[in-house]
């Protein structure tokens, strides 16, 4: 069959499946817009700014394990589509980004919306291309699919030039790709299971840590199953909440920065590690100088460079993580009768004292209103079931200390990037994919305002996410850290000249609410959640001294957690 | 420590700028890089000469494998080896030290090339340490211009590099 490249293009998402494209047109996409035009099968949603695009391929991707799908035109289109595509990156997900470019002539000439996109996205993308022919169009999405979904994922940018969308090609859309420089994962040696169970036997003092890898292999049940069988303490990272129910007794919280007193303290003390697709990066190591000092580590990653990059693994194992915790599970199965509770009750006795410090604690106020408390009662409200997007900042650690995630992928925040107007994007992203589950993005008026638009875009494609907005009038991280380091200096953190929220929402065409009162907390979140077809912009007046407790604070190690003030630790 | 990387790099435009801006965006050293096309014309050979502890050589190795357009890669200073260095050296030479010169050259087994009466072009191959040994010896005289190719090699065992 015979097509144009737009044609091509559109046709190659079709066969990969893709339901949807979120993108922005502009002058070199517009063959491929032309073609989006012609058939019904691909839907394309319309953002009012790249950088939603991606936010939103992001969350319809976290959220369903599928590729996320992107089309941006060229210099600008391209450029505001960064953040959103290293935010990806850093998270590792899986998303596909489509790029229009100048005619293939024009290239080097500084045309008018010239920008070098292979460039400027390769520290940021898994791999890149650059599509000099028509011929190369379908083959090369092919690969970029196959790159962006395969081994550790991560987003694959096609950027394709507006002459070579015009040309005509004959279209055959290749079943695989193989690459020869692009191998296969590794898969783990029997021997190594079988050395790292034995150390799982013997230790006394074990912890399993995961990450989000877990969450993106889909391995949550294979890891639920060893645990219990094992019987150990599991924490997960900040990426990977819901892999082990936030209410099982085995669970001893989010780890790292923010994490658990008891998750950082049975790190420290621990004599075995077992890391599942997880990465010791700065956020959950603190510092490395007093890092676990007596721990053997086993560490699962289908990435080899993670693998002795911040902590030198004993027993690392380099395959999917998933494959890796099944292998786990059956050679537990033949080795059954090793497995003895006994040798680590003692340290379970040492970790519900921790646990006893109740390290979350917070003061209840009937006056103001606190954000924990508001995410207390978003879980209660929405039964823990909901999805929870959220931006950068305190609210984003009070979501992940206080909602209690039960399942993956249902927690989506850009924990590695830190990207600050990631919340709305990914939760209509999020909402298009699952029309009738309950969607919260968490945020903050900081962070809102950085992709405040796409309510815009929630209101064109009737997609009614619930917005929490924490306003405490500061960026409230950053006046966390100037009080804590800076001597109280505020320097530019305070939010003057805020909009009316309500009004805005209302604007937008949407129900907005503004809540200042504890007492009216849970009301106003019971009304918003009734209403199921109607986006509400619930602004919520909070605290504007609360901190986010505990904290491991730069320079300082898991055992040298500052606690909030009041609390058991210090009263002790 | 020095170590030679030998990296198969597919032979894709825009490859060169992937391994070199690894190397500038994580902070790693590049103390010369050399790249050509090999006898399979969709391959190119890229020798980087690094300098690192034993940690941050192997991610370095980790790093560049990462890389898609990477389809194999060896550090070829792990086992016997062979490396070699081009270097061109334009000086000024008087009639008195022509003769001298030729004797160093010689000893070094390398090339004059006779620019003009008064300046000349010294040739050579070798390891980097013997062209700075070279360089050294040519100290008498004022060199206008240097070129060194940066370092290529082979592993001088019976293995090789296949994509």
């Amino acid at each position: 069959m015979q097509l144009t490249g737009a044609d091509i293009v559109v046709k190659s998402l079709e066969k990969e499946g893709v339901e949807f494209v979120f993108g922005y047109p502009g002058g070199a996409a517009l063959h491929i817009y032309d073609a989006f035009h012609r058939q019904n099968e691909v839907e394309h949603i319309l953002v009012r700014h790249e950088q939603g695009a991606t936010h939103a391929a992001d969350g319809y991707a976290r959220s369903t394990g599928k590729p996320g799908v992107v089309l941006v035109t060229s210099g600008p289109g391209i450029t505001n589509a960064v953040t959103g595509i290293a935010t990806a990156y850093m998270d590792s997900i899986p998303m596909v980004v489509l790029s229009g470019q100048v005619m293939k002539p024009l290239i080097g000439y500084d045309a008018f919306q010239e920008i070098d996109a292979v460039g400027i996205s390769r520290p940021c993308v898994k791999h890149n291309f650059l599509i000099q022919d028509v011929e190369e169009i379908a083959e090369t999405i092919k690969k970029a699919f196959h790159i962006a979904t395969t081994g550790r994922p991560g987003p694959v940018l096609v950027d394709i030039p507006k002459d070579i969308t015009a040309q005509v090609a004959e279209f055959l859309y290749p079943e695989s790709v193989e690459m020869r420089s692009y191998p296969e994962p590794a898969t783990a040696q029997p021997s190594e299971i079988v050395t790292a169970v034995e150390a799982m036997l013997n230790a006394k003092r074990p912890v399993v840590y995961t990450g989000g890898g877990v969450v993106l292999a889909h391995a949550q049940e294979g890891l639920r199953d060893m645990v219990k069988t094992l019987g150990f303490p599991c924490t997960n990272t900040l990426m990977g909440l819901g892999a082990y129910p936030h209410d099982d007794p085995q669970f001893i919280g989010m780890l790292g920065m923010h994490g658990t007193y008891e998750a950082n303290m049975t790190m420290f003390e621990s004599d075995l590690i077992i890391a599942l697709g997880a990465r010791f990066d700065d956020r959950i190591t603190g510092t490395l100088d007093n890092f676990a000092p007596n721990a053997k580590v086993i560490h699962v990653d289908i990435d080899p460079s993670v693998i002795d990059k911040n902590i030198k693994a004993d027993i690392p194992i380099v395959a999917d993580v998933k494959e890796v915790i099944n292998a786990f599970n059956a050679e537990l199965g033949r080795r059954r009768e090793d497995i003895n509770p006994s040798l680590i009750a003692n340290w379970w006795e040492k970790i519900r004292a921790w646990q006893g410090l109740d390290s979350f604690w917070y003061e209840k106020s009937d006056t103001i209103i606190k954000p924990q408390f508001v995410v207390e009662k978003l879980h209660e409200v929405t039964g823990g079931e909901a999805y929870v997007t959220s931006d950068v900042g305190q609210h984003q650690m009070f979501a992940a200390q206080f909602y209690g995630f039960s399942d993956t992928h249902k927690w989506i925040n850009s924990g590695g990037l830190g990207t600050m107007g990631f919340g709305l994007p990914s939760a209509l992203g999020v909402k298009i994919a699952h029309r009738d589950a309950d969607v919260a993005c968490i945020t903050g008026e900081g962070s809102i305002q950085m992709c405040i638009q796409e309510l815009a875009t929630c209101k064109q494609y009737d997609l009614p996410v619930k917005v929490i907005n924490l306003n405490n009038r500061y960026l409230g991280m950053v006046r966390q850290w100037q009080e804590f380091s800076y001597e109280k200096r505020y320097s530019n953190s305070y939010m003057d000249s805020l909009p009316d929220f309500v009004a805005l929402a209302e604007a937008y065409g949407h129900v907005g609410m503004q809540i200042d009162k504890p007492g009216d907390v849970e009301g106003a979140l019971r009304e918003a959640f009734a209403m199921k077809d109607r986006l509400v912009f619930m602004d919520f007046i909070t605290d504007q001294q609360e901190n986010v407790y505990p904290m491991i604070e730069s320079g300082k190690g898991h055992s040298e957690m500052r606690m909030r003030p009041g609390s058991a630790s210090l009263a002790e | 420590m020095r170590h030679i990387i030998s990296v198969l790099l597919e032979n894709e435009s825009g490859a060169l700028s992937r391994v070199s801006g690894l190397f500038s965006a994580r902070g790693y050293n590049i103390e010369s890089l050399t790249v050509a096309p090999t006898n399979d014309p969709t391959l190119s050979r890229m020798t980087i000469v690094t300098t690192g502890d034993e940690r941050r050589i192997d991610q370095i190795e980790k790093q560049l494998n990462k890389l898609v357009d990477v389809a194999a890669l060896k550090d070829i200073t792990r086992g016997g080896h062979l490396e070699r260095e081009i270097v061109l050296a334009k000086v000024i030479v008087t009639s008195a030290q022509k003769a001298e010169l030729e004797t160093i050259v010689k000893a070094f087994n390398g090339s004059l090339i006779t620019v003009s009466d008064t300046q000349c072009i010294v040739e050579m191959s070798g390891s980097s340490e013997k062209v700075d040994e070279l360089l050294k010896s040519l100290a008498s005289l004022t060199i206008i211009e240097l070129a060194r190719s940066g370092v290529t090699g082979l592993s001088s065992d019976e293995s090789s590099l296949t994509a």
